[in-house]
This record gives C-alpha cells, sequence and structure tokens, in this order.
C-alpha cells in the first residue's frame, strides 16, 4: 500500500477532535471531545427527539397520517417486542428500547452516505477530519452500552433486593462453591457492555472501512463493490439496531427475573 | 479506538434522549393509540351488537307473520265452518217454515172445503124444499112428477 493511500484511510479513519484542557483543536489525551462523533449524535438525537415529539403533539385518534402512522408503526413493533421478553412493571424499558433503536438506526444510515460527501463539504470550511458515522466510534457505542450496563446493576439492586445476594452467591454451582459464583457473575455481567458496545462498534467501523476502500478501486469500478456493500449493508445497519435493542431489553429483564 | 471524554459527551446525550422519549415522546402515542384501539373495538362490538339485534328482529319478525298466517288460516277456517252452519240452519229453517206454510194452507182448503160444503148442504135442503113445495103445488101428476124431476135435477146440475 502506498503512502498516498495509507493517508487516505488515515484521514477518513481520524476524528475531528476538541481539545479540553485548551478548547483548540487537537487531542489532549483522556480530555478530548470528538466533536464529529458528539456533533452528528446531538443531530440525530434532536432529529429524532423532535420528529416524534412533533408526531406525540399532533396525534390523532381517528385517522393517522403517513408520518404517525410511521411512528406508530414503530412504537408498536419495539412495544410488542419489549412484551414479549419483558415482564416486568418499569416505565423505561420500552421507551429505553425505542430510543437506542432509532438512534443507532439513525446513525448507522449514516453510512451509507458517500464516504468522501461529508468530508470534503467540510474540507471547504478548513476542518481537516470528520468522521460521519458516530456509531463507528467506541465512546458512542459504550456511551450506550455503559447507560445499559448501569440500568443493569439498578435494577439488579432494586427489583431482587436481598435475593441479589443470595442468587450471586448460590447460583450456577451451589453454596459450597460461591467464591466461583461470584466471580462468574462479575464476569458475566462485565461482559455485556463490552459485548453491546463493540459488536456495534465493529460492524459500523468495518463497514466503513470498507466503503473507504472502495472509494480507493479506480472511480470506473467502484460502483459494482460499492452498490453490493450497500445493499448488504442497509441490512447490517437494521439488523446491528435490532440486536442491540434486543440485547438491551433481554439484559434488563434477566436483572429482572430471579432465578 | 480511543476512549476518551467523548464517551461522557454520549452518556449524557443519550440519557437526555432516553429521558425525552420516556417523558414526552412514549405514553401520548401510546396513550393515543389505546385510545384508537378502543375506538375500534367499541365499534366492532356495536356492530356485533346491531347485528345480533337484527338478526333476533328479523327472526321476530318472522315468527309473527307466522303466526299472522296461521292465525288467519284459523280464521278462514272458522269462517267456513260457521258460513256452513249458517247455512244448514237457514235451510233448516226454511224447510221448517215451508212446512208450516203447508200446513197451514192445508187446514186453511180443509176449513173452506168444509165450508163450500155447508153452503151446498144448506142451498141443497132449499133446493129440496123448493121442489117439494113444486111437486105438491102440481098434484100427483105422475108424468109432471117426472118432469118435475128431471127439472129439478137439471136445476142442481
Amino acid at each position: 500500500m502506498s503512502g498516498v493511500q495509507g493517508n487516505y484511510i488515515e484521514h477518513h479513519l481520524a476524528h475531528l477532535q476538541l481539545n479540553l484542557h485548551t478548547f483548540t483543536v487537537g487531542s489532549g489525551g483522556f480530555w478530548t471531545l470528538n466533536l464529529d462523533t458528539f456533533i452528528v449524535g446531538l443531530i440525530t438525537a434532536l432529529l429524532i427527539g423532535g420528529i416524534f415529539r412533533y408526531v406525540a403533539l399532533h396525534m390523532q385518534t381517528g385517522v393517522p397520517g403517513r408520518l404517525q402512522n410511521f411512528v406508530e408503526a414503530m412504537i408498536e413493533f419495539v412495544g410488542r417486542t419489549v412484551h414479549e421478553t419483558y415482564h416486568g412493571k418499569s416505565q423505561l424499558i420500552a421507551p429505553l428500547a425505542l430510543t437506542l433503536f432509532l438512534w443507532i438506526f439513525l446513525m448507522n444510515t449514516l453510512d451509507l452516505l458517500p464516504v468522501d460527501f461529508v468530508p470534503s463539504l467540510l474540507q471547504i470550511t478548513g476542518i481537516e477530519h470528520f468522521k460521519v458515522v458516530p456509531t463507528a466510534d467506541p465512546n458512542m457505542t459504550f456511551g450506550m452500552s455503559i447507560s445499559v450496563f448501569f440500568l443493569i446493576i439498578f435494577y439488579n439492586f432494586t427489583v431482587k433486593g436481598w435475593r441479589l445476594g443470595k442468587e450471586v452467591l448460590t447460583s450456577p454451582f451451589g453454596p459450597y462453591l460461591f467464591p466461583v459464583n461470584i466471580f462468574f457473575r462479575l464476569l458475566e455481567e462485565i461482559v455485556k457492555p463490552f459485548s453491546l458496545a463493540l459488536r456495534l462498534f465493529g460492524n459500523m467501523f468495518a463497514g466503513e472501512l470498507i466503503f473507504v476502500l472502495i472509494a480507493m478501486l479506480p472511480w470506473w469500478s467502484q460502483w459494482l463493490p460499492g452498490g453490493i456493500w450497500a445493499i448488504f449493508h442497509i441490512l447490517i445497519i437494521t439488523v446491528q439496531a435490532f440486536i442491540f435493542m434486543m440485547l438491551t431489553i433481554v439484559y434488563l429483564s434477566m436483572a429482572h427475573d430471579v432465578h | 479506538m480511543e476512549i476518551n471524554a467523548t464517551l461522557i459527551g454520549q452518556l449524557i446525550t443519550f440519557a437526555i434522549l432516553v429521558w425525552f422519549t420516556m417523558k414526552y415522546v412514549w405514553p401520548p402515542i401510546t396513550k393515543a393509540m389505546q385510545e384508537r384501539e378502543k375506538t375500534i373495538a367499541a365499534g366492532l362490538e356495536a356492530a356485533e351488537r346491531s347485528k345480533r339485534e337484527l338478526e333476533q328482529a328479523q327472526h321476530k319478525a318472522l315468527s309473527i307473520v307466522h303466526d299472522a298466517k296461521r292465525d288467519a288460516t284459523q280464521v278462514i277456517e272458522q269462517a267456513h265452518k260457521r258460513s256452513a252452519q249458517i247455512l244448514e240452519e237457514a235451510k233448516g229453517a226454511a224447510r221448517e217454515e215451508g212446512e208450516r206454510l203447508m200446513e197451514r194452507a192445508k187446514a186453511e182448503i180443509g176449513r173452506e172445503v168444509n165450508q163450500a160444503k155447508e153452503a151446498l148442504r144448506k142451498q141443497l135442503s132449499s133446493l129440496v124444499v123448493q121442489a117439494a113445495e113444486k111437486i105438491i103445488q102440481h098434484n100427483l101428476d105422475p108424468a109432471k112428477q117426472a118432469d118435475l124431476l128431471d127439472e129439478f135435477v137439471a136445476e142442481i146440475e
């Protein structure tokens, strides 16, 4: 791989970063904000919140319009999925699942924009790097999975109470092997946010990387692999959003069920 | 891949988005959907109920028509019977009346015959008296007597 191509890939994998110590563009160790991830995440969040709030305010109980139909279909789909898996009383789970699905789906969809489109536009204004897909940034995926992790811990403690202690000590190997049980349980819980975050990040990062690689092919041959990969990617985008939502529901319902 | 403060930013964004959805998006939409479900269910139920009522009404109407038909047949039958009866009665009465009239006529006739006989007898006796007078006036002339008798007989006839 020549230096030009290497630079091209690197250029596409670098974030637009804000150093939070000095508030200048550039890396500042941990206290760095990936502005691209943050801004795109914020815009998509506002878009979803705005559209759904708009529909909620203009809800027709009679014949629904097109947008309302779409929103209702999403809510019904998520509501049904949640209802099939989760049998607790919490009013948080279904909205959480809806938010996860929509937000991840919308952010994933940005992957289908041509890889050079937004960065080239922004280069005119002098911005060097811009990664459009927030879900290809582990900060984004971990941000969501750690929130879910906190919720898992929260529900484990609040729903189960003292029975949580018994459960941690005695399952799966019985009370005499309690150190092993504790270790297993901790491992099981800690793996959850990693599995959630890394699966989504891995899929989206790899997908974007392949788009970048396709973009380096001669221009007349890009349409075939690009088209195939884009069509396949529509599936990945949806499936990954669904998996993240589904696993969140499953994890949270496990946190509710006493073994 | 590096983890930095973006993580915290995304945690906050996500938390706000979830809170917003939970507070301002999910409840009103699901409420409206439930309301519509209720409306539809009520509509369907009403349709079902009215269908059932219609069926009942049709059934009832049919049975009423059936009853009416049966009653009508009964009435007609009764009327037939009654008319036959009346006819029969009338015939009987007519016959009786006829017989009675006949009796009366017969009695009348008998009485008139008797009257006529009586009158005839009276006339005859007066004639006999006249004839006897004439015979006595002509004094035992056999030829004359025979003539007188002939005259008498011719007078009777």
